[in-house]
């Protein structure tokens, strides 16, 4: 897979801090699966987490907390759960890990519906400081027109979408921002599937979806 | 199996304080060694209980949470990996996981594990490189000037919201990057 488009800095130290929405670390995570150079960028901002911690000035601990934390050990308390992040994906499986954890499966476990011009999308459920949602657009069909406050981000997972700006292929991340009014259209030739997250509702510019907003919880 | 006792001679003594620690888990995660467990908690447990604190954790809490830390640094040493990140580092992730399951009560979506095949163990020099370029990033770290570096730190904290977070840190991250970018390399390689 050939990657031009990446997260940002700020993203990854964000991640790494462990101050993104639920919806935003999950399309991070997803983005790093199949990337492994914004997987070394992440690495190293988890390194600089490390030489954070290391500088902490110490607390002391209780006097027994070394003999209750092996008690905590033998009862098993901090074992690993096995879940299915922890896993690697069959090659023939879509979605990396993380999203499958989400999703349930892969692909043909996705719980479409309808949102008109033959797009479809499935939310997922997050914590609701932000929204995620896997979008299913036709080869050669728009995604409506809109602006959105704050920040989207878009990962394709399978398929190709351009807008006015450049083409996004397989592995690709769109970083948008309130600035960006940008109308994105599915390559002809295979259907797009992407996975959007935003920190706020769309607002579509046309008048049909803005009504229909709320219906979709767009 | 990979050995650092010995084995490693540094010419220098930057980073063998992270190279010890490195054995330290190692020692962990082969012999289930409970004093080369004692010496990781000495150092790292009151580290993590100040870290969650200054993360807004009451002082039970973190020092609650800094033992399940701890813990689960016992249970994962197999999932360690020195050519990709230095033990504080290690530590930092757990901590920070474990810091948005107590406060936040979110789950945290991770990226897909690529995990070590028997035939795919780091390679040495690797891991030297790696630990040694950990102790430099410390060191810039602490060399920052002071408002950028309290910066770097609320981030860290947990103090500062995402659109909060700069873009830009000061410090220099373009070796250490490379470094894990070539053990990745390395490890796709074996998968493949």
């Amino acid at each position: 897979m050939s990657i031009k488009h990446h997260l940002t800095d700020a993203l990854l130290m964000a991640y790494s801090a462990g101050e993104l929405p639920e919806a935003f670390n999950l399309v991070v995570a997803t983005h790093v699966s199949l990337c492994d150079e914004c997987r070394a960028r992440l690495a190293s901002f988890d390194a600089v987490g490390g030489a954070v911690l290391e500088e902490c000035e110490d607390a002391s601990m209780t006097p027994d907390a070394l003999a209750a934390t092996m008690e905590r050990i033998r009862m098993g308390s901090g074992a690993p759960i096995h879940t299915d992040a922890a896993t690697r994906r069959h090659l023939s499986a879509l979605f990396p890990a993380p999203l499958r954890d989400y999703v349930g499966g892969d692909i043909d476990a996705v719980k479409w519906r309808p949102v008109g011009g033959g797009v479809r999308q499935a939310i997922l459920p997050t914590s609701k400081d932000a929204s995620v949602r896997l979008l299913h657009i036709p080869a050669g069909a728009a995604v409506p027109d809109h602006g959105h406050r704050g920040l989207e981000l878009t990962q394709v997972l399978k398929g190709a979408f351009r807008d006015e700006h450049d083409r996004f292929g397989a592995g690709d991340i769109e970083v948008a921002t309130e600035a960006d009014v940008h109308t994105p259209v599915a390559e002809p030739g295979e259907d797009c599937i992407c996975l959007a997250a935003t920190d706020a509702p769309l607002k579509f510019t046309g008048l049909l979806p803005r009504l229909a907003q709320p219906f979709f919880r767009i | 199996m990979y050995r650092f006792e010995g084995g490693v001679t540094m010419k220098s003594t930057t980073g063998s304080a992270h190279l010890e620690w490195v054995a330290h888990v190692v020692r962990v995660r082969d012999a289930r060694d409970e004093a080369a467990f004692a010496e990781l908690f000495r150092h790292f447990a009151p580290r993590v209980k100040a870290f969650l604190m200054k993360s807004g954790a009451s002082a039970s809490l973190a020092e609650e949470c800094a033992q399940e830390v701890m813990a689960t640094v016992w249970h994962k040493a197999h999932l360690f990996d020195p050519s990709r990140a230095s033990v504080a580092t290690w530590v930092f992730t757990i901590a920070r996981n474990r810091r948005i399951d107590a406060l936040r009560k979110q789950r945290r979506p991770e990226p897909e594990d690529l995990g070590w095949g028997p035939e795919a163990e780091p390679d040495q020099a690797e891991v030297l490189d790696l630990q040694q370029e950990s102790a430099r990033l410390t060191e810039a770290l602490r060399l920052l000037p002071e408002k950028q570096r309290v910066l770097v730190e609320r981030a860290y904290f947990g103090d500062l919201s995402h659109s909060e977070i700069a873009e830009e840190t000061g410090l220099p991250l373009g070796t250490i990057k490379s470094r894990i970018r070539l053990a990745l390399e390395r490890l796709r390689h074996a998968m493949s």
